[in-house]
């Protein structure tokens, strides 16, 4: 078995902390986004969806050079947040977090909105007809009936981020203990003639991380199947 | 104190309906598309008034002019056909749900005698899910109760539950009516609940009042025979326990009821279809029927159908219906003057459609 890296260890540890942090804020961006396509009822709702799911269907380096016109230190965005808050993405760790929560957002608002539409709207009338505001209700009766849903979609999500390449890459490149995530220290190492070893190791524990996130979603929404009958 | 006005287009029906309630039970009966459900949908608040008005306990919830007070503000308790319990919540947080939402000074309603009223003290820590039916429909009534509205709106609580969850609830609903003073629009389509427990009936058809009374003056009209009915009130006496009879004393005799029906001394109140009527100029001997009223016919009236439905005023000043044949009516000479006795099967009378 031939070890890793000191480099390797770094890639995966901060796959995982660029993985949780988007999780972190991925989840709440996500919930808020399900609530509005699965009750809201607006014009341009179709469109809306249908932003929030490009990422999908895009070539990964198309939503990664997106995100560097927009929030690189001269994009639209990037200039605004640096001139004023002083708050830079380009090139940094948090750069990679912002790529993996757009990246990871549709499939996490999926898995929410399935659910929160799976919440009987009566229960939520009811709710009104005891008292409860629309915010009363949404912690109180719509979250709650949701959270199978939601840590589901954070399950998938956080898979999702440690997997995400492409528009990482594109986004903030490929730096040493600062944007290099498993799947960038894959692609240098098989891009290099003595790396093979180090790239198959490294593939073999993504896809490790990958399946237990998959079994890990699938054994929540049973739990809950079973604790709701 | 309720006031309702509502003219206002759905679809493609037009809902004109005026009516106004007091401190006790006001029914709102009619066939199903009768615009009953639609009635309650706008006092909620779920659809929005955008002509008439509605005014609860002096506050105008609505009005034609843009006021539309928002569902959970109007502090209006709604008991759904279903019982909408909140599956993740014991029955506990079920019940202190309202509470939550209730300003301080307005929680008139404690837990202790609604929680002893309707039974539940035992499914306390119970989920929703554990429940039956009727059990579930008894926390929900609770629930609506324990958020202390202005009023109560219960739109066909019991036509998903079985007839003798039926008479397991229906009681609760008459104690909850007589022990906490809210005033209850109670929706039904079906006549033995309305009789048991309003004071005051708003039939509607087609969008719009065709009747308005109390139980007793509003099912002495209908248009088939097989809907007219008598409600004839009086007190249960001492029941007939080997031949499992029950007697309600009232003033124009005894009406037998099927079953022992208790308690003694209870003010109960019989519905007697037209159909199940028959009329003796005599006394009748040597018949099975068991119940024997003595009254004076009040009117006959002019038909050239078959039949036709005579009412017959009792002793006592209550009303009997009975759908007997024109050449009936002809033999016995029956006119308005005329001594009768009406006889109703006693197998017609039983509580359970109550």
């Amino acid at each position: 078995m031939p070890d890793l890296s000191p480099d390797a260890w770094t890639a995966i540890a901060l796959s995982f902390k660029v993985a949780a942090v988007a999780t972190l804020w991925g989840v709440p961006v996500s919930t808020v986004l399900a609530l509005i396509l699965a009750r809201g009822r607006f014009p341009g709702k179709a469109l809306f969806d249908g932003l929030i799911h490009l990422p999908l269907v895009l070539p990964p380096v198309v939503t990664g050079y997106a995100l560097l016109l927009l929030l690189g230190r001269k994009g639209l965005i990037g200039a605004f947040l640096d001139q004023h808050f002083g708050i830079v993405f380009a090139f940094r760790w948090t750069g990679a977090v912002v790529a993996a929560v757009v990246m990871s957002l549709p499939i996490i608002v999926r898995a929410i909105r399935l659910s929160i539409e799976a919440v009987d709207a009566r229960l939520e009338q009811a709710s009104g007809a005891l008292g409860a505001g629309p915010f009363a209700t949404f912690f109180l009766v719509t979250l709650p009936l949701s959270l199978p849903g939601i840590l589901v979609g954070a399950t998938l999500g956080f898979a999702k981020a440690l997997g995400e390449f492409g528009a990482t890459i594109t986004f903030v490149s490929n730096i040493p203990g600062e944007t290099r995530t498993i799947a960038s220290a894959i692609y240098t190492a098989s891009q290099s003639p003595e790396g093979d070893g180090e790239a198959l190791l490294l593939s073999v524990i993504a896809a490790c991380i990958g399946l237990a996130a998959l079994v890990a979603s699938e054994v929540i929404a049973r739990w809950f199947r079973r604790a709701s009958s | 104190m309720i006031d309702v006005e509502i003219h206002q287009r759905l679809g493609g029906f037009q809902l004109d309906v005026d009516f106004s309630g007091d401190g006790g039970v006001t029914a709102l009966f009619g066939p199903s598309g009768s615009g009953k459900s639609s009635v309650i949908k706008f006092i909620a608040g779920l659809t929005r008034l955008r002509s008439g008005r509605i005014v609860v306990d002096g506050a105008v919830m609505a009005d034609g002019e843009g006021r539309h007070v928002r569902p959970h503000r109007r502090r209006i308790g709604v008991v759904f056909q279903e019982a909408r319990l909140f599956p993740h919540l014991s029955v506990r947080h079920n019940l202190r749900y309202g509470r939550l939402f209730t300003p301080r000074g307005q929680r008139h309603i404690a837990e202790g005698p609604v929680i002893e009223t309707l039974g539940i003290g035992h499914l306390l820590d119970r989920h929703p899910s554990t429940l039956s039916g009727g059990e579930q429909q008894r926390v929900s009534l609770g629930r609506a109760l324990l958020a202390s509205p202005r009023l109560l709106l219960m739109d066909e609580p019991l036509a998903s539950l079985d007839a003798p969850r039926r008479l397991e609830i229906l009681p609760l609903i008459e104690a909850l009516r007589d022990e906490f003073g809210i005033p209850i629009v109670y929706v039904s389509h079906a006549v033995e609940e309305v009789v048991r427990l309003a004071g005051k009936v708003v039939v509607l058809e087609g969008g719009k009042v065709a009747r308005v009374g109390s139980p007793t003056d509003v099912f002495r009209v209908a248009a088939d025979r097989f809907e007219i009915m008598s409600v004839i009130e009086g007190r249960l006496g001492p029941p007939n326990g080997p031949f499992q009879l029950t007697p309600v004393e009232t003033p124009a005799g005894i009406v037998w009821l099927n079953g022992l029906v208790r308690p003694l001394g209870r003010e109960v109140r019989v519905l007697v279809h037209a159909t199940d009527v028959a009329l003796a100029t005599r006394r009748p001997e040597g018949v099975t029927i068991r119940t024997v009223l003595v009254g004076t016919v009040a009117d006959v009236p002019d038909g050239s159908g078959p039949s036709v439905t005579v009412d017959v005023a009792l002793d006592g000043g209550s009303h009997i219906a009975a759908s007997v044949t024109r050449a009936a009516v002809a033999e016995l000479d029956l006119k308005p003057g005329r001594p009768v006795f009406a006889l109703v099967k006693s197998v017609a009378l039983d509580e359970r459609p109550l």
